[in-house]
């Protein structure tokens, strides 16, 4: 069966809380940060960007496996921070790992779920014999405007799963999607910070899409929240997932360990698979995974996934975990926060 | 500089690829296409080979004055890196804070990071960086 056959995460180790941002802006950071249960959110240092995240969680991803480089026909990068318009990030990854040239490659951009989406592509080239492994990366520098809600969440990260049908630690038993043109979020061409419809961002786009796929899935499954060990879904916040979990019936402890944004913010096309990495570096044989990326514009794709007893075997030791990842984090404030992020304009002297 | 330059050692800056006299087995970074030990007689003999990236600081210092383009990031560290191939390159090392005791002998991996960009309209530079975080994540 087609599924996960190895994965591989990066987090950038520079954290700012809440409370922090919250100060610069004159409004009480730390309970904005509490209504949306987060406690911090990762940083990208002035050298990091999609490029070079998206090359960490991909080389940590191949070290975990004995696969030629040459043996990936594809690399796909789904994000909506490519350091280019005009230039794929893909193959910057690819020609990082030694991939090229015999091989495929795109971006995709699906606001925060162009990383599964990334995935489902790769499964179709596999099951339809086209490549034997193809990688697909979510990974995200995301941008929220100074003083904007967006900016206490808006965090960076990514995760690389290699995806085929041999030597598949993860089956994936079925994937599914649902799709609606729905404006809740968008960044136009050339502006450099999104836009948001506020509120709407919840009922009508998150919540909507997200119960709406997972109910495509127990249907097709013939499923029901209790047969799943794991629940991962898209983190905006840190209350969105528990919320929407809870209408869902799954129980909090199925939520926690796929839930990173209470530590590292929402990570865009990084999150649903940073939180499944996180889940896969704890799993055992025969654990079932429920996971449904979210996007705005808007669309989910689930998955629903079951651990093979070659995770038993696979080389996890051999890149760091999600949870050594996000424990590695130094606290910076919002100036150096700024100069981080670009924020501050230089002379031209 | 030139796009022209950078395509042509992006394999050398991007992955740490040198080269490997098939003669003498001595290892090249960067790469050079005849060997000063073979001579004439490694011409024609000569591979590519990829550093593991793994290696630990022979020497370093504190930039305060840092180059255009590294404005920044200052302080940072440049450090002469032996690598377990026995070979030195100068890199500069990064996720240093004040809390990281930079030390002789210190194990570091290769990181990929944005070196520099030509402008806000020009190329992105990517290449090899080093980390004592990924050197030591067991």
């Amino acid at each position: 069966m087609v599924g996960i056959v190895s994965y591989g995460a990066y987090i950038p180790k520079y954290r700012i809380r809440p409370a922090e941002i919250g100060r610069v802006w004159g409004i009480n950071g730390e309970a904005y940060g509490k209504s949306l249960n987060i406690n911090s959110k990762s940083v990208p240092a002035p050298d990091e960007d999609t490029a070079t995240i998206s090359t960490e969680a991909a080389k940590a991803a191949m070290n975990r496996v004995n696969i030629k480089s040459s043996e990936i026909g594809a690399v796909y990068v789904g994000s909506e921070s490519h350091p280019y318009a005009v230039k794929p990030t893909a193959t910057i990854v690819a020609e990082a790992l030694d991939i090229t040239p015999y091989m495929t490659a795109a971006d995709l951009e699906f606001a925060c779920k162009a990383g599964t989406a990334a995935i489902q592509i790769s499964m179709g080239l596999v099951k339809s014999k086209m490549y034997n492994y193809c990688m697909a990366i979510g990974s995200d520098t995301s941008q929220g405007s100074p003083g904007d809600p967006l900016e206490y969440s808006a965090s960076a990260g990514g995760a690389a799963f290699i995806i085929g049908d041999e030597h598949v630690i993860a089956d994936i038993n079925y994937t599914c999607s649902y799709t609606t043109d729905t404006p809740d979020f968008w960044r136009r061409e050339g502006q450099k910070y999104p836009r948001h419809g506020g509120r709407f961002t919840g009922e009508p786009a998150y919540f909507k899409h997200i119960i709406a796929c997972s109910n495509m899935v127990f249907k097709h499954q013939n499923t029901k929240p209790e047969d799943y060990n794991y629940v991962v879904l898209h983190q905006p916040n840190g209350k969105f997932p528990y919320r929407a979990a809870k209408m869902l019936g799954f129980r909090d402890e199925q939520i926690t360990v796929g839930l990173l944004t209470p530590y590292i913010g929402n990570t865009y096309s990084g999150a649903v698979m940073l939180g499944t990495s996180a889940v896969l570096d704890i799993a055992k044989p025969g654990d079932r995974i429920f996971v449904i990326g979210f996007g705005s514009g808007a669309g989910c794709d689930g998955f629903d996934i079951t651990v093979t007893e070659e995770i038993n075997s696979f080389h996890k030791e051999k890149a760091p975990s999600v949870k050594w990842l996000v424990e590695r984090s130094v606290y910076i404030d919002y100036s150096i926060y700024a100069k981080f992020r670009n924020k501050i304009i230089l002379g031209d002297g | 500089m030139s796009v022209s330059r950078y395509w042509r050692e992006a394999k050398s800056r991007y992955m740490l690829q040198g080269s490997k006299c098939g003669r003498c087995n001595r290892l090249f970074f960067p790469k050079r296409s005849v060997c000063p030990s073979c001579k004439s007689l490694s011409i024609n003999n000569i591979d590519n080979f990829n550093l593991s990236g793994n290696g630990v600081i022979d020497a370093f210092t504190y930039v305060h004055e840092g180059l255009t383009g590294f404005e920044m990031q200052i302080p940072y560290v440049i450090a002469m890196i032996k690598l377990e191939e026995g070979i030195s390159i100068t890199a500069q090392v990064v996720d240093i804070d004040d809390n990281t005791k930079v030390y002789i002998g210190m194990p570091v991996r290769m990181v990929f990071r944005k070196i520099g960009e030509d402008g806000k309209s020009g190329m992105i530079y990517y290449g090899y960086k080093f980390s004592p975080d990924m050197a030591n994540f067991g």
